[in-house]
């Protein structure tokens, strides 16, 4: 395990060093000085000058890179030109939205999609298969945000069970009735972002349960006088995860990256707002540092499916 | 199970129709379409549906059904050259790889991947706009390398169980070149993979596109599109929530009828299920 | 009364009829052979027994296990029969084990759930008993064992150790030892006897091979196409042998081409001194890569005209010399000469070369017609025929290979396994070679069609004055067709001689052990035949 475990961890490093420099060059080399891209085309040479200096443009690429690297590892992104404002405050602000929001909508679409998919794969064939796979059917077809846009005209507009948008202003606040007004304010944008990937996630854990009823295995398994149920639940779900989890680990990126859309639609102060502010306003180092971070995120995620499935599975363990 | 079953199975039937009709829709907004798409028409504006404004119009007046089927013609284009990029790009790198199995470029191919991977389209799409500016080129190359991985990955997957047929062996005993082999034995033992997945990535990209329209990172006004249509819908929709529902659906049917299809061959390619169907 | 009766039992999967009206019992502590080619119905008649059916299959008849009717019992009860009453053994011992589980828990649950009142431990204990019975001793192979640490020898040990856990009466075997090297074959063949001896338990053991039966089986059974064509006594059954098919069957089994292709004293294949190396992934982050060598220092010659069998067990490194004579591989030392020139990266020395592989459905691009899958070779002329030529020398190498011309517009899906091993054969010959390469060619083919493929070669060997070098794990094959046979073992020649010799009189240790390991027809029925 351990070796394994290292391995993981040399790769995780590479990839994110890899992507790290992939960004800088696309934001810092790509549009040539940066200081007049963000300035725009009538800047005097003087203010081009000074934020040159203060973006410290002055020096070669790789010291640039170097700086920029060493700053993001001790916390610091850089400082907003438009809000004269330190990044990484600006994005911390906007995290405990964007995190919770992603968190919240996965664990959503996993309760929703386990009991489905093992439901229609045990039950192969039968009304309640043929349901769950109409409905996932359309839920991979509907856009989240137009599912998102429908509940708002439901259940904010026509019923009034939830406000159509907004976070509190207190955020999580230090109360259980804060935090439940909190929760309340994420919960149809959690489930706009949750139906969709549940729906590829139930269809995935059946294709995947019933691939692995057809194993070898499941048959010694039966011949040994367990029952069909006793060999699912014993047998065939842990070896069926696998795939299962490789698109838990790919739909977190997704989660995180479609909550701009859907922030957007229910006007929560999320990453999405800020990244969406910084791109009019051409502050590129804040583009630069949430595209940063969203990669980061998703490669980290990417990194702990590697570890479960280790866990999942000994022939990896053993560096086979 | 005979192609004549297939032709016949429900699922494929329906999402060859929706398909169908999405396909027309956009072929014929190229000719005519009920009003013309961009008539500002203020006077009309926000009617609900009914004749001769059949979907209703906008708060410019302009009529829905118009917008939808010209907004059909950006979409198709835009997924169908994303797909393009993709399996242009993708698959010569996965066969590449295939056949270097092990060696430094199969490595170097599928840790670029992995990279690819770690940018969703919508990210690689900020990166564009923040630099070069909103444009529908921009949601094409977003898409498009997005869905290079995704082939590259698919067509080595593929390839490598391939490589361990004797057939190639017998290949390799004929004198013939890896190249050779990958173009004449592997590819289009691979092919009914990568129209599969064709599909399936074609449906994505029409939903990435009308999501980065829907944000004002895809087709920049005033060039139709259905995930603008629903931006633009959204401060009226307390008035008007037919204006969100009918591009809403429009997707929601495409997505759909794409997806159909591409179980359907799926279930035709694939000699496992050809086989439980008997 | 009997231990399993089964009597009249028909068996349809969906609208196809597999089993015709069978009937057979077994008593307690008696081997019954079930004899049959693939598509006889032998394997569905086990699943029968234990209900382990395709869905859509339907039983009638009657099939009694120790006093119970099995085809009327409810879904418990047969889960509570299973593993208690009655025990398998399968085929494939690499994938038959849950590969995320350990050994241990693997044999505790049979116990487990049969007795839900047995602690963890004590479950666990007897799974240690059980392993042991089945000789996998606990200093090499712990309980936490996982099935991936295991040859596919020791994971049929536990399959078996599985089974006979709750000590059942029954014992099922479906090909247990088909996939196995013949040393491994000839242990685990002994394990279940013993175990059988032990218990008292009946056996009923189905195979492809008369041979592996023919010494242990008390009573055979022969099937064909879902009906039992003959059973009886083993020693009655081979010396009447009745019916025409069983007579078939066995001749084919022991089968002896005819050949009488003249050999030249002029060596056309010279393997001289060759070693291959492959290095191991690393180990550790910063030690140097390990190396394995899979063949070392291998050096031999064939004559022209001659047939040369290369005998050895999986893992022996004949498939690493096969690649390195077919010149698809370098090697670290020596050479690999044909009619004196080096085979790597040479054309004009390849085009002299060809192989038939073992597998009759990997072995052809799907989506190539015939005519394009055999003229696949011409690419080593310099000018391939075309034209009128082409369909010449395509008609004739498949009328040569005893197929039509007309085959040459079908695709491989349309022919049988004995049909696409002619058509593999009609590859190899098309561009006049000197050597074929038969990696286990004949090994996948049941008994009789392995009859005539054989009979073929060595018809073709005479007409394109052919010279052969037959690559096996099966002994018996090589025996009747080669001049000389080479014994591999650990990437090195360990014998070689003669044919007849070398199986009459084995020198090496491990030559003894092959000979003796592979399972053998009774000498003196092998007259009647």
């Amino acid at each position: 395990m351990l070796r394994y475990f290292i391995k993981k961890i040399q790769s995780l490093a590479l990839s994110l060093l890899v992507a790290s420099l992939v960004i800088f060059v696309a934001v810092e080399v790509v549009p040539g000085d940066p200081a007049s891209f963000m300035l725009g085309i009538n800047a005097q040479p003087e203010t081009i000058a000074a934020l040159r200096e203060q973006l410290g443009l002055n020096v070669s690429l790789w010291e640039r890179y170097f700086t920029w690297l060493t700053g993001m590892l001790q916390g610091d992104f850089g400082t907003s030109y438009t809000y004269r404002t330190p990044v990484a405050e600006m994005i911390q602000d906007r995290m405990v939205i964007s995190l919770p929001l992603a968190v919240y909508a996965l664990v959503l679409s996993t309760l929703i999609a386990f009991p489905a998919g093992i439901l229609a794969a045990t039950k192969r064939g039968s009304a309640t298969d043929t349901s769950v796979m109409g409905v996932t059917q359309l839920g991979i077809a509907i856009p989240n945000f137009w599912f998102a846009m429908l509940m708002v005209v439901v259940f904010a507009i026509n019923l009034r069970w939830f406000s159509a948008g907004g976070f509190p202003r207190g955020g999580w606040g230090d109360s259980f009735a804060d935090y439940m007004a909190a929760m309340k304010a994420l919960t149809l944008p959690a489930i706009a972002l949750a139906l969709p990937q549940a729906s590829i996630l139930a269809r995935v854990m059946r294709s995947s349960l019933l691939d692995t009823l057809t194993e070898d295995y499941i048959r010694t398994a039966r011949a040994k006088g367990l029952s069909k149920r006793q060999t699912l639940w014993r047998h065939a779900l842990r070896n069926a995860l696998i795939p299962v989890l490789t698109i838990i680990g790919l739909q977190f990126a997704f989660l995180l990256a479609g909550g701009i859309i859907i922030e957007k639609i229910f006007f929560l102060p999320g990453l999405g707002q800020l990244i969406f502010q910084a791109i009019t306003q051409r502050d590129l180092i804040v583009v630069e540092s949430v595209v940063m971070l969203l990669v980061f995120a998703v490669i980290i995620v990417n990194f702990t499916v590697d570890l479960a499935y280790g866990l999942a599975d000994p022939r990896l363990r053993s560096g086979k | 199970m005979r192609i004549t079953d297939f032709l016949k199975s429900r699922n494929f039937v329906v999402g060859k129709i929706l398909t169908t009709i999405f396909c027309l829709a956009a072929l014929i907004s190229f000719f005519w379409t009920p009003f013309p798409v961009d008539g500002v028409d203020i006077p009309n504006k926000l009617q609900a549906p009914a004749w001769p404004y059949l979907l209703g119009t906008d708060h410019l007046g302009r009529d829905v059904l118009s917008m939808i089927m010209a907004g059909a013609r950006v979409s198709i284009a835009v997924a169908v050259l994303a797909v393009g990029i993709g399996m242009l790009v993708g698959v010569p790198l996965g066969l590449a790889a295939a056949a270097n199995k092990g060696k430094l470029l199969d490595e170097i191919i599928m840790r670029g991947n992995d990279l690819v991977f770690a940018f969703p389209s919508l990210v690689i799409a900020i990166l564009i706009t923040a630099i070069f500016g909103a444009s529908a080129v921009n949601a094409i190359i977003a898409i498009g390398i997005f869905n290079i991985p995704v082939f590259a990955r698919i067509t080595r997957g593929g390839a490598l169980s391939l490589w361990e047929r004797d057939y190639i062996l017998s290949a390799r005993v004929a004198g013939k070149s890896s190249t050779r082999i990958s173009l004449e034995h592997i590819l289009p033992n691979v092919m009914n993979l990568l129209i599969v997945q064709g599909t399936i990535q074609f449906s994505l990209g029409i939903l990435a596109e009308a999501g980065l329209s829907f944000v004002g990172l895809g087709v920049q006004p005033p060039i139709p599109s259905w995930g603008r249509m629903l931006a633009e819908s959204q401060t009226l929709i307390y008035t008007s929530p037919y204006l969100a529902l009918f591009p809403g659906m429009a997707i929601l049917l495409t997505v759909l009828g794409l997806n159909l299809m591409g179980d359907g061959l799926r279930d035709l390619f694939d000699p496992k299920l050809r086989e439980a169907r008997r | 009364m009997s231990l399993l009766q089964i009597s009249d039992l028909s068996l349809s999967i969906g609208h196809t009829q597999v089993l015709h009206n069978i009937s057979m019992d077994i008593n307690a502590g008696e081997i019954l052979g079930v004899i049959g080619e693939s598509g006889s119905g032998k394997s569905m008649t086990a699943f029968a027994s234990m209900q382990l059916l395709p869905e859509r299959a339907t039983c009638s008849g009657k099939i009694m296990l120790s006093g119970k009717d099995v085809l009327s019992l409810s879904e418990r009860d047969l889960c509570r029969m299973r593993g208690n009453d009655v025990g398998m053994v399968f085929q494939e011992p690499m994938t038959a084990l849950n590969p995320v589980k350990n050994i241990g828990d693997q044999v505790a649950e049979t116990i487990r759930i049969h007795e839900p009142n047995v602690s963890k431990k004590d479950a666990l204990q007897r799974a240690r008993e059980a392993l042991n019975r089945c000789e996998l001793s606990e200093d090499r192979f712990p309980l936490t064992r996982y099935p991936h640490e295991m040859s596919g020898g020791q994971r049929q040990r536990v399959v078996i150790a599985m089974a006979i856990a709750r000590h059942p009466k029954l014992l099922i075997a479906d090909e247990p030892t088909t996939a196995l090297d013949v040393t491994t074959q000839a242990e685990i063949l002994e394990l279940l006897i013993k175990l059988v001896r032990e218990d008292g338990m009946g056996l009923m053991m189905i195979t492809h091979d008369l041979a592996v039966v023919a010494d242990m089986a008390d009573r055979i059974v022969i099937m064909k196409e879902g009906h039992i064509v003959e059973q009886g006594e083993t020693k009655a059954l081979f010396a009447s042998m009745s019916h025409p098919y069983t007579k078939a069957l066995f001749q084919a089994s022991s089968h002896q081409p005819e050949r009488n292709a003249e050999i030249k004293e002029t060596p056309l294949l010279e393997v001289k001194n060759v070693s291959r190396d492959y290095s191991l992934p690393r180990k550790k982050l910063f030690a140097p890569a390990g190396h394995f060598r899979a063949v070392n220092g291998v050096s031999f010659e064939i004559k022209r005209g001659e047939s040369l069998g290369l005998v050895g067990e999986s893992g022996c490194g004949k498939s690493t010399l096969t690649r390195a004579i077919l010149g698809l591989e370098a090697v670290q030392e020596g050479e690999v000469l044909l009619d004196g020139a080096p085979v790597l990266n040479n054309r004009s020395v390849r085009r002299k070369l060809q192989v038939v592989f073992q597998d009759p459905y990997g072995s052809f691009n799907p989506r190539w017609k015939v005519r394009r899958l055999i003229s696949e070779p011409f690419y080593l002329l310099d000018h391939p025929p075309k034209g009128i030529e082409l369909e010449k020398a395509l008609d004739e190498a498949l009328i040569s290979v005893g197929l039509s011309p007309s085959d040459k517009d079908k695709y491989i899906h349309e022919f049988s396994g004995g049909q696409r091993q002619r058509i593999a054969i009609a590859r190899a010959i098309i561009i006049r070679p000197d050597l074929i390469l038969l990696d286990e060619a004949v090994s996948a083919l049941d008994v009789s069609v392995r009859a005539q493929v054989l009979d073929l070669l060595a018809e073709l060997s005479k007409s394109y004055g052919l010279t052969y070098l037959f690559i096996s794990h099966d002994l018996s094959v090589v025996r009747n067709i080669t001049d000389r046979v080479l014994v591999m073992k650990g990437g090195e020649i360990v014998e070689q001689g003669e044919t007849h010799q070398v199986f009459d009189q084995p020198s090496h240790p491990y030559t003894k052990k092959l000979i003796n390991a592979a399972p053998k027809l009774p000498e003196d029925l092998k007259d009647i035949a």
